[in-house]
Formats: C-alpha cells, sequence, structure tokens
C-alpha cells in the first residue's frame, strides 16, 4: 500500500510538469495506471500495448539466451578448445564457459542498445509531452539480436541514435513510423560501417582480433568465421549439416541461428495472437518460390557451374529457409504491425514478396550475401500502397453497389 | 431461409449480473429531466417556461433546425428548473410529477385508413417522432426524406442486454399498430429482425419482412442487420427504431396517450437482484438504483445504457431517452501492480498473450472500467477486423476519420456506420483509442460540410 499511495502523490505533484511523462513511464511499468473510461465503451479488455510488447519479448527470450550460449560455443570451437556439439542437448555447447563468453559479448549489447534507445525515447516524450511509447521495448531487444557479436558498442550507439531519431521519432513515434527502426538500425550499420556487418571474419567472437594481430606478426592461425551463406557465395563447400543450422551450431548474428527457437517463438506468437500468421507463413511462401525458381533455373541448365550465382542458386529451396536470417526475418520483423501491411489481404501479399525478394537479393548479392532486412525495408515502404489497393477493392465495391441501384 | 442473417464475427461479452426475468414496478420518480443531449444534434427551442404547468405527452421543447419535431414530457407536473451550461445551453429541464397523472388527448387513429402525410404529422406533433432515427450520421430522422427502408432489430446481444422477446410480451397490438403506420412512411420494406431461437412476438406481425438473426455480438445491432440486409448507398436515407419504442408509438396511435412507459432491465454486478422494472422515460435512476441492492457509498458507476455504448450517469442522473436497460458495474480508478504483465484469470482479453480468457469461453466476468493501459496510437492491425462484421475497413475508417478526409471516409462507408457499431472494437482496442467519440465527431464533420 505504502509505495502504491506514494507513486500516487508522486504523480499528482509531476502532473502537468515537463517530467510527467518520464515519471509516468516508469510509474506505470510498475503499476497499470487507475484510469477509468469517460465515454463510449465502458469496459476495455485487459490487454494494453505493453502487454502486447513484452510478449514478443518473451518469444524472444529464448533467441538471447541460445544466442549467448553460442557466442561462446563459436569462440571455443574456432580456437580449437572443444568439439562440435553433436545436436541441440551437445555436451560441448551448454556449459558454463560458452555462457561466461556469451554473457560478456552479448550483454553490453542489449544494454548499449536500451540505454541509448529508451534514453532518447524519454528525451523526445518529455520534450513533446506525450507518454513514452513501449515501441522500443521490442527494438531494444530486436537490435542486439541481429548485429555481429563483435560489433564495437560506440557503432551500435550510434546506429541506434540514428534508428530511434530518423526511422521513428522524426514521424511521430511508436505507431507512426514507415520503417521497421530494427532493421534501420541494421541498415545503418550495413551501409556505415559494412567490414563489420559482413565478411568472413565478424561472426564468431575474436576472428577480428586474431586477424589483425596475424597482421601485426604475429604467429597464430586464423579464425575462421564464415557463415554458410557467405561459403555458398563464394562457391566453397559448406561445413555444416542441415540439422546444425536447424538446431543453430553455426555463426551468424546473435539471435537469428536458431531455427528450432525461432519456430518456437513463432507458434507462441501466433498462439498469443499478437504475430500475424498471415505475415510469417507467406513469407516462407514467397521465400520457397524464389527458391524453387532458382533451382528450376540450374535444372534448366541455364547457369553453370562456372557462374558465381551457381553456388546460392543451387542450394535446395527448402533449405534457404534454415539458412541465413530469413526465418527470423518472417517471424519478428515482418510481422511488426505499424510496418507491415494492414489489411488482411495485403498481408498476403506483403509477405510473399518479402520472402520472394529476400532470395532473390540473397542470391544476387553475393559480395554481402543476405537480402532479408533488405528486402523487408523495401516492403515497409510499399506496404501502404499494397493496402491501398486491397481497400479500392472495398469501395469499388461500394460504388458499384450505388451504380446498380442507379441503373 | 434467404432472409437469416448469421454473423461470424464478433464477440459476446459475458458478464454477471443478467436481469432474472420477473418484472416489478418502479417507485414513480418525483422528478423528471429531460436532456436535449439525448438527441444528437438538435438545439432545443422552449415552447414552455419555467414554472409553467404541463401535462403527460405536452410538448415542452422542439428542435431549433426543425420545427416540426416536438419533443414532449414523459409526465405531468410542474416545470421546476431550466438548467444551462456555458453560452446558455440548456442541459435539462427538469419537471416535478404531479400525484394524479394527466394525459394529453392526441386522439384514436385509424392507421389504416390514413396517407402518410398524415401519419408523419401526427408524430411530430405527438413527440413519438424522436424516437425514429436515421443512417446516414445517426441523428433523430429527417422528416422531409422518404426512408428506403425501415429497420427495426428485435434481438439484443448486447452485454447484459434487456431480453426483447421478455420486455415485449403482449404488446402485439401497439407493435402492429406501429408497424403498420410506420409502412407507409417509406417505399421500401420494414425489415424486422429477431433472434434465431426467439418467440419474439415481432415475428407474427404482418406488413414486415422477417430476418432471423444469429452468432455473436454485435448480430443484433441495427447497423450490422444494415449491412447485411440492404446497405445504405450515398445519397440514401434508412430509419431505424429500437422495439420498446414502437410500444410507446403503438399506444399512443391506439389510445391517443404518450405513455411514457417502458420496461427497464437493471442489471450489472454491482446490482444485489438484478431484474426488470417498469419505470418511465427520463425518470431519476437514483430511487430505483439505491432502493434495490447498490450499495449507497459503493464505489460503483451507473450507466443508461449497456456497457458498451450507454452514458455515465451520475447517482441524481436520468434514464435516458432511448435506452431501456441500467447497467451498474464496479469502478476501476485504482492500480494494478505490474497489471501489464502478470497472467490474468478474471478479466477478459482479445488475445492470449499470459491472458487466459479463453480456456473459460463460457465464464461470466465481472468487470470495471478500468482502461487496463494507458491511450497510444494505432499500433496492431487485424484485431478490430475479428470483431467487426460490416464489409468495412475498421482501422482505415476511424484513421480517416481522425483526419478528417471527408473523400475517404464517404468511400470507405461513412453513411452506413453509427458509433456503436464501432463499441466492440473500441473494447478490445490495445491502444485504448475511443473509436465511438472518433466517428461521433466524423460523422458531424461529414453532416456539417456535406448535409
Amino acid at each position: 500500500m505504502g509505495l502504491k499511495s506514494n507513486l500516487h502523490s508522486l504523480k499528482e505533484k509531476y502532473s502537468g510538469t515537463k517530467m510527467a511523462p518520464a515519471f509516468n513511464a516508469l510509474h506505470t511499468f510498475l503499476y497499470t495506471p487507475n484510469e477509468t473510461t469517460h465515454n463510449g465503451s465502458h469496459i476495455r479488455v485487459v490487454d494494453d500495448l505493453k502487454r502486447t510488447m513484452n510478449t514478443v519479448i518473451l518469444a524472444l527470450v529464448p533467441c538471447l539466451i541460445y544466442g549467448m550460449f553460442n557466442a561462446g560455443y563459436q569462440y571455443h570451437v574456432a580456437l580449437g578448445e572443444i568439439v562440435r556439439a553433436d545436436g541441440f542437448l551437445g555436451a560441448s555447447f551448454w556449459t558454463w564457459d560458452n555462457l561466461v563468453v556469451g554473457i560478456w559479448q552479448v550483454l553490453p549489447l542489449v544494454i548499449v542498445s536500451y540505454g541509448v534507445g529508451l534514453l532518447i525515447e524519454f528525451i523526445f516524450a518529455v520534450i513533446k509531452g506525450h507518454e513514452v511509447e513501449e515501441g522500443y521495448l521490442v527494438t531494444g531487444m530486436l537490435v542486439p539480436l541481429i548485429v555481429p557479436v563483435d560489433i564495437p558498442l560506440w557503432m551500435l550507439a550510434v546506429a541506434v541514435a540514428f534508428g530511434v531519431i530518423i526511422g521513428k521519432e522524426v514521424f511521430g513515434g511508436t505507431g507512426m513510423n514507415i520503417l521497421n527502426p530494427a532493421l534501420t538500425i541494421r541498415a545503418f550499420l550495413f551501409f556505415a560501417y559494412p567490414t563489420w556487418m559482413s565478411g568472413d571474419k565478424v561472426w564468431v567472437h575474436g576472428a577480428v582480433e586474431r586477424s589483425q594481430e596475424i597482421a601485426n606478426g604475429a604467429n597464430l592461425d586464423a579464425i575462421s568465421g564464415e557463415t554458410i551463406l557467405g561459403s555458398y557465395a563464394q562457391n566453397q563447400a559448406v561445413v555444416y549439416d542441415y540439422w546444425d543450422m536447424f538446431w543453430g551450431l553455426i555463426p551468424g548474428s546473435v539471435g537469428e541461428t536458431s531455427k528450432f527457437l525461432i519456430i518456437f517463438g513463432a507458434l507462441f506468437l501466433i498462439f498469443t495472437k499478437v504475430g500475424s500468421w498471415r505475415i510469417i507463413l507467406s513469407t516462407l511462401l514467397g521465400a520457397l518460390a524464389m527458391g524453387l525458381i532458382f533451382n528450376g533455373v540450374i535444372d534448366a541448365g541455364w547457369i553453370g557451374e562456372s557462374s558465381k550465382f551457381y553456388g546460392l542458386m543451387s542450394v535446395p529451396f527448402w533449405q534457404h529457409l534454415i539458412i541465413g536470417s530469413i526465418l527470423f526475418g518472417a517471424v519478428f520483423m515482418a510481422t511488426d504491425p505499424v510496418t507491415a501491411s494492414q489489411t488482411n489481404k495485403g498481408k498476403w501479399i506483403y509477405g510473399f514478396l518479402i520472402g520472394f525478394l529476400s532470395i532473390m537479393i540473397r542470391v544476387f548479392n553475393p559480395a554481402y550475401p543476405e537480402g532479408v532486412f533488405l528486402a523487408i525495408l523495401l516492403m515497409n515502404v510499399f506496404a501502404p500502397t499494397i493496402d491501398h489497393y486491397v481497400i479500392q477493392g472495398n469501395v469499388k465495391r461500394r460504388m458499384k453497389r450505388l451504380k446498380v441501384k442507379t441503373a | 431461409m434467404s432472409n437469416d442473417i448469421t454473423i461470424k464475427k464478433g464477440l459476446d461479452i459475458k458478464l454477471k449480473g443478467e436481469a432474472e426475468k420477473t418484472t416489478e414496478k418502479a417507485i414513480l420518480s418525483n422528478y423528471y429531466t429531460l436532456k436535449p443531449e439525448d438527441f444528437h444534434g438538435v438545439i432545443p427551442k422552449l415552447i414552455l417556461k419555467e414554472g409553467a404547468k404541463v401535462q403527460a405527452g405536452e410538448p415542452v421543447f422542439y428542435d431549433k433546425s426543425n420545427e416540426a419535431v416536438k419533443f414532449v414530457s414523459p409526465v405531468s407536473g410542474t416545470i421546476v428548473e431550466i438548467a444551462r451550461a456555458e453560452k446558455r445551453r440548456i442541459v435539462g429541464i427538469k419537471i416535478q410529477a404531479d400525484k394524479e397523472q394527466t394525459y394529453h388527448d392526441y386522439g384514436k387513429f385509424n392507421v389504416d385508413a390514413v396517407d402518410a402525410d398524415t401519419v408523419k404529422a401526427h408524430l411530430l406533433a405527438s413527440g413519438c417522432w424522436p424516437f425514429i432515427k436515421q443512417r446516414p450520421y445517426d441523428i433523430i430522422a429527417k422528416a422531409d426524406r422518404t426512408p428506403k427502408a425501415i429497420f427495426i432489430s428485435g434481438y439484443a446481444s448486447a452485454p447484459l442486454a434487456a431480453d426483447l422477446d421478455y420486455v415485449l410480451q403482449g404488446k402485439e397490438a401497439e407493435l402492429q399498430a406501429a408497424i403498420t403506420a410506420l409502412g407507409k412512411l417509406t417505399d421500401g420494406e420494414v425489415h424486422v429482425s429477431v433472434g434465431k431461437k426467439s418467440n419474439s412476438p415481432l415475428a407474427g406481425l404482418s406488413g414486415i419482412t422477417l430476418h432471423k438473426v444469429s452468432g455473436p455480438h454485435p448480430s443484433g445491432n441495427v447497423g450490422t442487420q444494415i449491412n447485411k440486409i440492404n446497405p445504405v448507398n450515398k445519397g440514401e436515407v434508412v430509419w431505424t427504431i429500437a422495439p420498446q419504442d414502437l410500444v410507446i408509438i403503438g399506444e399512443l396511435l391506439l389510445t391517443g396517450k404518450f405513455n411514457a412507459e417502458r420496461i427497464v432491465a437493471f442489471v450489472g454486478s454491482s446490482v444485489k437482484k438484478p431484474r426488470y422494472f417498469i419505470t418511465k422515460i427520463a425518470s431519476e435512476v437514483a430511487t430505483m438504483v439505491y432502493d434495490n441492492g447498490v450499495e449507497q457509498n459503493g464505489n460503483d458507476r451507473i450507466i443508461s445504457g449497456n456497457v458498451l455504448t450507454g452514458k455515465q450517469v451520475k447517482p441524481d442522473g436520468y434514464l435516458d431517452y432511448y435506452s431501456n436497460i441500467i447497467t451498474i458495474i464496479p469502478e476501476g480508478d485504482d492500480y494494478e501492480f505490474f497489471g501489464w504483465n502478470k497472467p490474468v484469470f478474471d478479466k477478459m482479453s482479445s488475445s492470449r498473450a499470459l491472458t487466459f480468457s479463453w480456456l473459460t469461453p463460457n465464464k461470466k466476468f465481472d468487470l470495471d472500467t478500468n482502461t487496463n493501459g494507458e491511450h497510444r496510437a494505432f499500433v496492431l492491425t487485424g484485431v478490430y477486423e475479428t470483431v467487426f462484421p460490416l464489409d468495412i475497413y475498421p482501422l482505415q475508417i476511424l484513421k480517416a476519420c481522425m483526419y478528417h478526409d471527408l473523400d475517404e471516409m464517404e468511400a470507405l462507408g461513412m453513411y452506413e456506420v453509427a458509433p456503436e457499431d464501432f463499441a466492440l472494437t473500441e473494447f478490445v482496442c490495445v491502444s485504448k483509442q475511443p473509436h465511438q467519440q472518433i466517428i461521433r465527431k466524423g460523422l458531424d464533420v461529414m453532416m456539417e460540410e456535406i448535409g
């Protein structure tokens, strides 16, 4: 009781001042407000935006924890200290050593992402006098999961600031943005610091450092942190089998490697009715369709083994789903309701095109093989157009009704 | 069969405090107050002054922009107060009731023998006209237009709604008289809908097209039925009337008396013994509320109407002109510790995000007036569509109303909707946006600009 009434009197005190949004953000974190309905419907469902966002975060937590273990695991495997784990429950994976390295590497990313992003959100809320909105709770969680583990923290901080301000706040904040903020942040990193976002050195902790030591004359073995896509793009043999890809025992961005846990998160989102199954399903269908087309091109013999596209084009179509970040993008990025299509029919088209374009960019962009975030950002831009044409269908039906009447 | 309407999208909100099917006569109030705000868009011009004597059914004021539309007193008595707000806007006309009620006599009316204009003039003069509403704009019908059809929903699907089959029992003669009269006012049909499994007295009337409705709320909303039967196009007008008001119209036609008596369901989880009462339009709610098992000092909200569309009234407030239900539920003006992330079993939810109302579809909930979260911009999509059966894009039309794009509002179907059609989308809204208010304002803007 004490805390509740103290906070209530503080709220009264701050009410109307500049600091009110900042205080309310903390207050409503602890207590749902005592606000009651005034007009219209006198009762409301229990769901609010905080609960919705919290559900997405819950779906992401397994990916984050797995990402921490994987960061350490990849590091130790690369150093040759441990053997490759055999399957999801492999003995050399779930170890303290792996977790400690992972926490040491991944937790700072989470802290920087939330720290910088929320600070900007608070500042904007205070300046503009609106409440702190919950959108960044999910964005802040997504960002550490879609960057390479060794990304310098200052780069992340700059990118987050860019993404939140340019990607979201200038449009008016949560609910108003056109581009997915988390992907805006990734795009910024990708184009501003490409050497840290692609190549064969960034995906395993320690690899960049090691290559610099070698360049300085140290007599050490280089650590290879090549991703599967990288191997395919260079027409090299892939050293991982399908189960490694499915369970996630591969290098990659922090949270995107375990397809198993992403599917788990997807089922949770669909079950809770927070994520749109239409978008997830249609994205995967679009990816499969493009994969099939490329396979067909290979089967028809139009592209020979000498082509630089051969490696990625010849990947069996279904395998595209378990390599790279298409699954993570489909489940957690494409489904962002603000930037996706808003009509049910539009969602099918939107998702399908994301999947389709993702694989196309993946295959035709061998220097930086991965196109999911580019495809999603592109479709973010076109989502309102898709909706427009879907809604025109409804408008036309109404016009036709009128015409039949007057004719 | 072809006349059946089956609704799939929607949501039945099951609440505690449903009315038991017994009817008592409520203690008559001493005071009755007509509130012009019940009649959206009407600017009242007084006919009688403060202190004047009035008979039941005698006009008290008329609509400034449409002088033929008269508003009558529900009781005989003395006008004791004209309450005004800023700019001398009239907010209430308070009438002290006589012990012995006298009625203004409008004379018996032979509905079979007269033409449309006579019917119209009679309803206008006798104060029955305000019961007839029109779409577009959800306002009192404009008497100079002929509607393409008239819609009457005899099926109440709203939470804790009064059972219309029950309250209309034995009123066949009145209903028939009213239907016959109204049928003369339209070139089209009089559409009457009843529940699929009902034994509504409405079903046996002549001169109607009967529809049987099934499915979750808002299947009983007249707006849903219009959309499924014969949607409103640009330039067209339809009229709607609530069945309980048909009874008043019918009685006036048959006896010449404006009898404001109405059976009202007294419901909600704060009511000890929910049941039906016979009372009168505009009567004080306090007499009914506190004599019948609501805590005098309780922290409750009194709603004239149902929980989705009703008006909040103070304990000394009055039953509004159109409602046949008074709902009383607890206020929710308290904080809840970690209310946004802990699992919830005792509140309704449109999702399954650690909310478990989906496990108990038949459970009756005791909901309060807490918003369960703060007002936010629209974020989620696809949720409204699951409870919105009209062939309209709800999110898009709401946004069009917010940025006042008249062309878009028109194209998206604004002529077809009323605020109550958006009550359920408002209920499930995660961003806690005031949908009904947005639609009402949108309609007002259109009415002003387009007319």
